[in-house]
């Protein structure tokens, strides 16, 4: 029996008059996360698209995964595919619902014909394939009111369709109808919530993560790619920028004051990355940074650290505690990743005592006095880039 | 850049023999050595070539070397197996407080199961007491594991000598984890007393995934697998012929003297070097192939990758324990800033003077960059 995927358009996120591009960039998308799943045939046809395996070999439980991680899509459905007559619909109805109507006890059937030419009417439809299921599973009660399960049959343009599930989507804007916007990866959990959580309102991302060598090491590397990788099944393909800030780290642990070294590091952070949005057309930096977690994140250190920022900053774990942060990082399967034990940049050199309450004409002049433009300046020229696609 | 591979008790380089060896197995040789046909045989015939080799270098018969998997599940296989066998004989099990993570979690694990795990401390050298073990061991006492050779710290254990007083004291059957003496000291089953030896083919230039077993044939033991007949049913499943095969020619390479003699000469410049180079400790220095050290106030693993930048390959305490604070030099009484800092260097005999020499450097530049604050 073949088997389908539909969403359709009270499904898909929509607005107005870019209904068109929001289309298109959500096909995009859907081809994007179904590549190396198979043979498949993605199409949009009667406000409808239409995921379709060309192949048998196609496991479309796998496709039905990745499909739900596609933002903007609410909703979608697996559908049977029947020829467009009323027999074919009649004998693979009670088959194809067989599974979900075991564990049941009361159904309905609710038919939709959009092609008039079909000779039957919606309710005769509805009545026949509904006597057949009883007949097949005569356990079954008819409740028209509130059904454990409602069995659909559509008669559509090109065939009919036997569906009686929904299953939940991502939700979010499609990725990409937002613009670019440059995301700060450190390793830990928060910055690929973040960076979710953002491309879930449509952001495509490309990313910017500091290492600094010997004090991290290359599996620290590859521990944020494969966190990238992992955003990347809800983002789409993301470049990653790495920057080499162990000459930056050194300076500041050579000419100021201790107590600063974070909320500078943290600066010079920011100004890198605005560097690198800007010379990537990215129109936003995105960080991991939730209020009060540590002290580099008080309101008096961000106000510090957002001085040095180039660009609008978005910092959607603001106002969450650490725990809904890492519930949602389980949920979209960034934790166990997160948790694997490499040092990151952030945690080499830090104060005994950081400051909570920096001053900012305080912290700006201790910057000024470290000369650290230049360093920046090298760490730029070394920034190595690095295509990470889902996986 | 030339690279400097100081890392050989983590593993070693396969040698050509052992890589051809290896390979004719799986593109010429490739039958079941279980085979009745000349396939079959023609398999068979290497592979007791290969514990021919594995057995003289342990001056064991060949009947009692089976083939592992590694040193880890030689090691499991013994201490679970004995006690497995030994339930209703006893219930002591002794091993050391420095054993490899193959053995000590192993031990701890069986404690958990309910046996009488005692482990055995070491002193400042990282040497197990014998006084303590004498006095640990009881009538009810069916294993005692001690290794040969640390592996993060190169110490040498009284293998012959605990073996007289486990023999003497009690009934218990003695095991000893002897991967890091493998090729390196002479090995008697016969003179350590020992019932069950483990050794593996990674540390001695041979192919990893690959490790022997001696078992003395009066030593009772359950297997940890079930299957075919392959091993006196003690390791059933087809042999990895080509692995064997290559470990054979590893140990057929053997040559303890004249290898011995030209790590000695390493690891005594090293050591002199090392000596000159303020900041530098050295923790222990027992075996020539091993040498602990550290350096105060930059942590190991920034040490590590700043060697590696000049291509200077070392370990932070043994690789298995990524990250992890090493218990060995725990036991041993070490502070915790030189245990923070501490590094392996491991030598083999591939090694030459200019390895050290790159070492040294590296470690001078290191110093001069590293430190946490200023000095």
């Amino acid at each position: 029996m073949k088997e389908i995927i539909l969403i359709k358009l009270g499904e898909m996120v929509l607005k107005g008059l870019n209904r068109r591009t929001f289309e298109d960039v959500l096909l995009k998308n859907i081809k994007y996360r179904l590549r190396g799943v198979g043979d498949i045939n993605v199409r949009i046809a009667q406000s409808t698209i239409y995921i379709e395996p060309l192949t048998d070999d196609v496991d479309l439980d796998k496709v039905s995964e990745h499909i739900a991680q596609v933002f903007g899509i609410v909703a979608f459905s697996r559908a049977c595919v029947c020829d467009k007559s009323i027999d074919d619909i009649l004998t693979k109805a009670p088959v194809y619902t067989r599974d979900a109507l075991m564990g049941a006890s009361t159904f309905k059937v609710e038919s939709k014909r959009s092609d008039k030419r079909f000779p039957l009417k919606s309710p005769e439809i509805s009545r026949l394939v509904g006597g057949a299921i009883l007949s097949a599973c005569p356990h079954l009660k008819v409740d028209v009111n509130d059904p454990d399960i409602t069995v659909r049959v559509e008669v559509r343009d090109y065939g009919a369709y036997i569906h009686h599930r929904t299953i939940r989507g991502q939700g979010g804007m499609p990725v990409g109808t937002s613009g670019l916007s440059t995301v700060l990866i450190s390793g830990g959990i928060d910055s690929p919530v973040a960076a979710y959580m953002m491309s879930k309102r449509g952001l495509r991302l490309n990313a910017v993560h500091f290492e600094s060598p010997p004090y991290t090491s290359l599996r620290a590397r590859m521990k944020v790619e494969r966190l990238l990788s992992i955003v990347a099944r809800y983002a789409g393909a993301i470049e990653m920028h790495t920057v080499p800030l162990t000459a930056v780290q050194e300076a500041i642990r050579d000419r100021c004051p201790e107590e600063l070294f974070t909320i500078l590091l943290r600066r010079v952070m920011m100004e890198i990355a605005s560097r690198i949005a800007e010379r990537t057309g990215s129109g936003a930096l995105i960080t991991g940074e939730s209020l009060g977690q540590v002290a580099s994140q008080t309101m008096a250190a961000l106000a510090c650290t957002d001085d040095a920022a180039e660009k609008l900053v978005f910092r959607p774990l603001i106002g969450m505690d650490k725990q809904e942060i890492i519930n949602l990082s389980r949920r979209i399967d960034t934790y166990d990743t997160s948790i694997e034990p490499y040092e990151d940049c952030c945690t080499i050199f830090t104060p005994k005592h950081p400051r909570t309450k920096p001053v900012l004409h305080f912290v700006r002049k201790a910057q000024e006095d470290a000369d650290l433009a230049a360093l920046i300046e090298e760490a730029l020229q070394k920034t190595e880039i690095k295509l990470i696609e889902a996986r | 850049m030339r690279l400097h591979y100081l890392d050989n008790s983590a593993t070693t380089r396969c040698c050509d023999r052992a890589a051809a060896a290896a390979l004719s197995m799986m593109t010429e040789k490739y039958g079941n050595p279980s085979s009745l046909h000349e396939k079959g045989i023609e398999a068979e015939v290497e592979l007791e070539r290969a514990r021919a080799a594995v057995a003289a270098s342990l001056s064991a018969a060949q009947k009692d070397v089976l083939f592992t998997s590694g040193s880890t599940e030689s090691n499991n296989t013994v201490l679970f197996g004995v006690a497995d066998a030994m339930k209703r004989s006893g219930r002591r099990i002794i091993v050391s407080a420095i054993e490899h993570p193959s053995v000590y979690e192993s031990a701890k694990e069986l404690s958990r199961r309910g046996w009488d795990v005692r482990f055995v401390p070491v002193d400042s050298d990282g040497v197990a007491d014998v006084d303590t073990l004498r006095k640990l061991l009881t009538a009810d006492t069916v294993l005692v594991s001690v290794m040969a050779v640390n592996n993060e710290t190169g110490a040498v254990q009284p293998t012959e000598e605990i073996g007289r007083i486990v023999k003497a004291n009690s009934p218990a059957l003695y095991h000893v984890d002897a991967v890091q003496a493998y090729g390196k000291l002479p090995i008697s089953t016969a003179k350590w007393n020992a019932d069950f030896v483990s050794v593996s083919a990674h540390k001695v230039h041979g192919p990893k995934g690959v490790g022997a077993l001696y078992i003395r044939r009066s030593a009772r033991l359950v297997p940890l697998l079930y299957g075919g007949e392959q091993q006196r049913r003690l390791r059933p499943g087809t042999e990895a012929t080509a692995l064997i095969a290559g470990f054979g020619a590893a140990v057929e390479e053997f040559d303890l003297a004249r290898h011995g003699a030209t790590v000695q000469q390493l690891h005594d410049k090293a050591l002199s070097a090392l000596g000159d180079i303020d900041g530098v400790i050295i923790n222990t220095a027992a075996l020539p192939y091993i040498i602990n050290l550290s350096v105060p106030g930059i942590r190991s693993e920034t040490m590590l990758h700043h060697l590696e930048r000049g291509g200077v390959y070392v370990s932070s305490s043994s690789a298995c324990a990524k990250g992890k604070r090493s218990y060995v030099l725990e036991a041993m009484g070490l502070e915790d800033e030189r245990i923070d800092s501490s590094l392996r260097i491991s030598f083999s005999r591939y090694n030459e003077e200019e390895d050290v020499i790159a070492l040294c450097a590296g470690l001078q530049s290191g110093l001069q960059t590293l430190q946490r604050i200023k000095k």
